[in-house]
């Protein structure tokens, strides 16, 4: 375990082009999915938890549990759906990076959604009242209320973009880890894991570790930022 | 607050759809044309395509993407239409496959073979058996694990015919593990357990992890293990794309192909053998 760990932070010191693609292409991925995923899952998760329908509780369970969603299965899914024998076949999408950023995107968004129809139902029990008696309809107390959390919702986007980076069922599925096409960071550790080449797979790991750390980092310091200058 | 929410947010929006869309345009914008091939995990982790596939690309400008899968998932790629080349190594399933509909133009491509690889001490004494059907008797006779590939895979297969040569149920016995996996896994899980297993002679060449595991039985005839390539029918499936498929068909099996095939080879042991029809 020690000497791997050695090796692993040795073959970090001369990170090859090929590595680099591969972190860029997670990152073009995951970053396209989180953003999709942050349009659809916070409007939505906003609107669940001001909004009263029936069957809202229920919806609010379903939610919830598509936090569990194994990749895997959301990428067989997927599979079937681009798959040439699939409803979507004629796209042609399938082992493409647009196929990895589908699967991914409805990975996240429930997950999003979930995650900010919780923070927001929160502020709405707190200003219900004065929300209504301001005057406000549904649609202008969504947008308030998702500007008044936006600073609490960065969490959840950043749980997201955790769970898009580190997901290797749906892109392994989708994608089909084609080499300098398909191939991101968790896929290429799975095949070094494969090839018994478990030092390079642990230096894989370190990079996607630290690029996943520097994205908080980047979000906490925004934050930080923002909070000082616009309070 | 909602005066404020507007300032905000109206840049913001094309901001992401433009980010957004930049992302899912960028790797999608690929010059030049290129083909699918569904191949076995054995090929893909030996090395073999990443020495000779840039050679074919060089010479006909068609960029070739692999996806490594099982022999049995591979065929089904091809069933839905999902590649336009296979190279796989099941010749039953393969003559089936063709017999089907399901391909055309199956031809030979190289081969090379199973080993029987186990922990160096050997408590099955494999080392002394004859055939592949002995050992694999021997195996079942004793204590020590059997990792399976468990997959469907060509593998997976030849094991399976093994295990029926010696007239031996391994699902009977307890010592038989299946792992569900590919080559790596299932030899890195062998190591692990101090097990036997069966391996494609590449994979394990290229295989870094063997801890004590070696090779205890390999030459029998009955474990030689043939490769071929087919074009997935074009009159099943409108997307596959013909002619650059031929022309990998025809290129792997011409002598170009072949001698880039015989060339492959690590720490100076041959991994693959053509055996293209002539």
């Amino acid at each position: 375990m020690g000497s791997t760990l050695l090796d692993a932070i040795s073959l970090l010191a001369h990170l090859d082009p090929q590595v680099l693609a591969i972190v860029w292409l997670s990152f073009q991925v995951s970053l396209g999915a989180t953003a999709l995923g942050s349009l659809v899952g916070l409007l939505l998760g906003t609107w669940i938890a001001v909004a009263e329908f029936p069957g809202r509780a229920a919806v609010t369970v379903l939610l919830n549990g598509m936090m569990g969603m194994p990749p895997v299965v959301l990428g067989v899914i997927v599979y079937l759906a681009l798959s040439r024998s699939g409803p979507l076949g004629t796209l042609g999408l399938l082992y493409s990076p647009t196929a990895m950023v589908i699967a991914q995107t409805l990975l996240v968004t429930p997950l999003i959604a979930a995650l900010a129809r919780q923070t927001v139902e929160d502020a709405w029990s707190d200003y219900r009242i004065e929300l209504t008696a301001l005057g406000f309809d549904r649609r202008l107390a969504v947008l308030t209320l998702l500007h008044d959390c936006r600073y609490s919702l960065v969490v959840a986007v950043l749980a997201g973009l955790g769970r898009a980076m580190s997901e290797v069922g749906a892109v392994m599925i989708v994608g089909g880890n084609i080499d300098g096409f398909t191939r991101v960071m968790t896929t290429a550790i799975a095949l070094e894991t494969a090839k018994g080449d478990l030092p390079l797979s642990i230096a894989l790991g370190l990079v996607l570790i630290s690029v996943v750390v520097a994205l908080n980092a980047l979000a906490f310091g925004l934050r930080q930022w923002a909070m000082r200058r616009y309070g | 607050m909602a005066n404020r929410l507007s300032r905000l947010t109206k840049p913001l929006l094309p901001a992401v759809l433009s980010i957004t869309g930049a992302m899912l345009a960028t790797p999608a914008a690929q010059a030049g044309e290129s083909i699918v091939l569904a191949s076995t995990t054995s090929t893909e982790q030996s090395g073999l395509f990443g020495h000779i596939l840039p050679l074919f690309e060089q010479a006909t400008g068609i960029r070739v993407k692999v996806v490594a899968l099982g022999t049995g998932q591979a065929l089904d790629t091809g069933r839905r239409g999902d590649a336009d080349v296979l190279l796989v190594h099941d010749r039953a399933a393969e003559d089936k496959f063709v017999a089907e509909g399901w391909g055309i133009e199956r031809r030979d491509v190289m081969y090379n073979d199973f080993v029987l690889v186990g922990p160096k001490a050997d408590p099955a004494k494999v080392r002394e058996a004859k055939t592949a059907a002995d050992a694999f008797q021997g195996i079942a006779a004793g204590a020590t694990p059997f990792v399976s590939r468990g997959d469907k895979s060509g593998t997976h297969a030849a094991e399976l015919r093994f295990w029926k040569a010696a007239g031996v149920d391994p699902k009977a016995w307890s010592g038989y593990k299946e792992s569900g996996s590919g080559m790596g896994p299932t030899l890195n899980m062998a190591a692990s357990l101090g097990a036997y297993t069966l391996a494609d002679r590449g994979t394990w060449l290229s295989f870094k992890n063997r801890q004590d595991l070696e090779i205890v039985l390999s030459g029998d005839p009955a474990m030689f293990n043939p490769y071929g390539i087919m074009l997935v029918n074009p009159a099943k499936h409108q997307a596959v794309k013909k002619d650059a498929g031929m022309q990998l068909l025809d290129w792997i099996t011409g002598p170009a192909g072949q001698a880039a095939i015989a060339d492959y080879k690590i720490n100076g042991e041959q991994l693959f053998f053509p055996s293209a029809a002539k």
